[in-house]
């Protein structure tokens, strides 16, 4: 080790792989996982979330996980997004491309991608 | 893409109750469901709650499975990491309140009971990080401290931040850790040393293993701040070999400090050396004593040698020396990354920082704790420790080991520090904490300890060789009915004289469980020589067993049961047991499910 900016680095590189157990993130995309969600198609759903939150370097501000059945089984695969002080956004139908965009206009952006929600959906 | 991490619990406790089966299960169910890629398994270190082990904690969610078996394992993968469900039956979510216990999913960690009082600085990675990788300690601001001191900090600085933060001494002394940098740093030789002394002796203490076996990293930085602040480019750390798991991945540490050039050459190319070995401890007690720990390093018989000469003069090899213990050193790094008002502002006002016990005896939550100095005994036993099973009344509490005292019942509300437990006459010690309930008779506490200390004595001065042994063999006569009132008298007389004349800090504190015993209870004492009674019932000699006339059935389940025949009656009619001819194995008693045999 030469450096300061060599331990750096490092730490970098690491944090965004420890940061996952911290449980601090500000935000929290659960996707419902349960039968329904994964026969509707939930798993690449999770996985297109985890691998946009890590390549938008995120990891230390959103925390992907995962919960059993809502309760909405015919609007599956079913995204909530939860933000302190925020009200809870329940996303519909979902699918990885659609998971992209959630990550780019909601979760950076701070805007609510008001088509694919339950909201839009019921009404 | 890793979306989860199982973090396993690799430290003793759990890896004796299967957590490395544990390990293979989750490998096998995960390529099953197809979740290798996805999931990623991480052994850890002591998560603190081994009463519990083994236990296992799934991130993001932070949910803590305790008692996990390997045929737990495929519910927990196919249930929570393939379906989100998490398995509520193994969760952990006490939170000493009934009224939450329903709301268990979402008790997170850091509420429930064990952990919320705690305040994890020495411990802060055990249990988050895995051990055996480098990048996970930098990860969490790993080598911070020591890159911050080789390129800002001169030696001075280094020490006066560690005297302002009013650090002492975790091994049991309680001497300013600054302080003794500061008299070692001054004096000039060709070489001088840093000593970790992980050679943890005390029954029932397991808070050094614990820090090595969890965050071994810490402590090679720690010690390679000590070795710049005092002018020194060797360290050992010796360390008990009975701690195979520390011991092998201290080792794993110092490889990759080295190979990273952390440890070795030019260190951030700051132009300075540091240079680490490990020394393995052969299970002698007395080598925890830091004259007898250096001269073991030597490769001499672990001895003891007067002081003065101190370490800092003349320590290992005869150099000036630095030794201090690994918790001590566990807190350096975020002293140096913190500030000295950070860590002082915990703790009292003699005694900064937090400390770590390890809990024992007789404690719902055996494990290990990390509070802040000042905390009172009653929070760690009740609130921490979950309180004494059975619904038994707490007796005292014994701290220091064999070295230290107990904190009686009265005393509860005591805030543990150094002073406070030094005024009642017990000691900090290490941090071992074993909690006794109203079936443990003190003096048989006493002699237990002097038993170990009778053991362990090295034999180089004889208040400690033959004085340690006379003391044993008169608490011997109290336990077997055959002590006087002039015995104890006498006992007393021969504690003070072994305190102020033995070699080094074993011998001078051996008659402690003695005095401290005692003090508190010495009620017991006279019930052990004037009554010939044992009150808890634990000393044989004193006790006998009896049928309860009117409650005794007659069934003859105790007769069947007595090895030596020693209960005769007949069917559906009072029996009576022989004292002459009972040996007192309590078989009898186990067995009358009328509870009319008693001990008397």
């Amino acid at each position: 080790m030469k450096s300061l900016a060599e331990l750096q680095a490092i730490k970098e590189k690491m944090q965004n792989k420890v940061a996952l157990r911290e449980g601090s993130g500000e935000m929290r995309v659960v996707v419902g996982m349960a039968t329904c969600g994964i026969a509707a198609g939930a798993r690449p759903v999770l996985s297109a979330f985890v691998e946009e939150v890590a390549n938008n370097d995120l990891s230390g501000k959103v925390t992907v996980s995962q919960t059993g059945c809502i309760g909405i089984c015919q609007f599956e695969p079913v995204v909530e997004v939860f933000e302190a002080d925020k009200e809870k956004v329940t996303y519909v139908k979902m699918t990885p491309e659609k998971a992209k965009r959630v990550v780019e206009e909601h979760i950076k952006g701070g805007k609510v991608v008001a088509e694919y929600t339950f909201a839009s959906e019921n009404a | 893409m890793i979306r989860s991490h199982v973090l396993i619990c690799g430290g003793t406790g759990c890896t004796s109750s299967g957590s490395l089966k544990i390990q293979d299960e989750f490998v096998k169910a995960l390529e099953a469901n197809g979740l290798t890629d996805e999931v990623k398994i991480v052994m850890t270190g002591c998560f603190g709650l081994c009463a519990l082990g083994p236990v296992v904690i799934i991130h993001p969610e932070g949910t803590f499975y305790s008692r996990v078996t390997p045929e737990d394992v495929g519910e927990i993968v196919s249930e929570h990491l393939l379906k989100g469900r998490v398995v509520e039956r193994l969760v952990y979510a006490d939170t000493g309140d009934e009224a939450e216990a329903e709301a268990i999913a979402n008790v997170s960690l850091s509420d429930t009971a064990f952990y919320k009082t705690q305040k994890r600085v020495v411990l802060r990675n055990c249990g988050v990080i895995d051990p055996e990788d480098i990048n996970e300690y930098i990860a969490m601001d790993g080598y911070q401290a020591l890159g911050k001191v080789l390129t800002e900090m001169t030696p001075d600085e280094v020490i006066q931040v560690v005297l302002d933060s009013g650090l002492r001494g975790r091994g049991g002394g309680g001497f300013p850790t600054g302080r003794k940098w500061a008299l070692t740093a001054p004096n000039k030789a060709p070489q001088k040393y840093v000593v970790c002394n992980a050679d943890e002796g005390d029954p029932g203490a397991f808070m050094d293993r614990s820090v090595l076996e969890g965050d071994p990293h810490c402590i090679i930085e720690a010690m390679t701040i000590a070795g710049y602040a005092i002018g020194a480019t060797k360290g050992y750390v010796y360390v008990r070999a009975e701690y195979p798991i520390a011991v092998k991945r201290l080792q794993i540490a110092i490889d990759q400090a080295k190979e990273l050039g952390l440890l070795g050459k030019n260190i951030f190319d700051s132009g300075i050396d540091f240079d680490l070995e490990i020394r393995l401890g052969a299970g002698a007690f007395v080598c925890g004593e830091e004259t007898a720990l250096m001269t073991s390093i030597e490769g001499n018989r672990g001895e003891p040698r007067p002081r003065p000469p101190y370490p800092a003069v003349k320590g290992l090899y005869d150099s000036p020396t630095v030794e201090n213990n690994v918790e001590t050193f566990a807190n350096i790094p975020q002293i140096i990354l913190n500030g000295a008002d950070w860590f002082a502002s915990m703790g009292t006002e003699k005694s900064k920082g937090t400390k770590v016990f390890a809990l024992g005896g007789k404690i719902e939550h055996t494990g290990l704790v990390e509070i802040p100095m000042g905390t009172t005994v009653r929070d760690i036993v009740y609130d921490i420790g979950g309180g004494i099973p059975g619904g038994k009344k707490f007796k005292a509490a014994q701290t220091g080991g064999p070295s230290g005292g107990c904190i009686p019942a009265r005393l509860i509300d005591t805030p543990v520090d150094y002073d406070n437990l030094t005024a009642i006459g017990c000691m900090m010690g290490s941090g071992g904490l074993i909690v006794m309930d109203e079936d443990t008779c003190m003096v048989d506490m006493a002699k237990f300890f002097l038993e170990f200390t009778v053991d362990e004595s090295c034999g180089k001065c004889t208040p400690c060789r033959i004085g340690t042994k006379r003391l044993l063999e008169m608490l011997e006569q109290i336990v077997n009915g055959n002590g006087t009132l002039e015995l104890i008298d006498e006992m007393e007389k021969l504690c003070y004289y072994i305190k102020e004349n033995a070699l080094c800090g074993l011998g001078q504190t051996a008659p402690n469980p003695v005095l401290s015993t005692l003090n508190f209870f010495r009620d017991e004492y006279i019930a052990h020589v004037v009554d010939k009674k044992c009150p808890a019932g634990v000393c044989q000699a004193l006790t006998s067993y009896v049928v309860v006339a009117d409650k005794c059935k007659g069934c003859t389940a105790c007769a069947r049961v007595c090895p030596v025949g020693a209960i005769s009656g007949k069917v559906k009619e009072a029996h009576v047991i022989d004292t002459t001819k009972c040996i007192k194995c309590g078989a009898c008693m186990e067995k009358c499910k009328f509870g009319a045999i008693i001990k008397e």
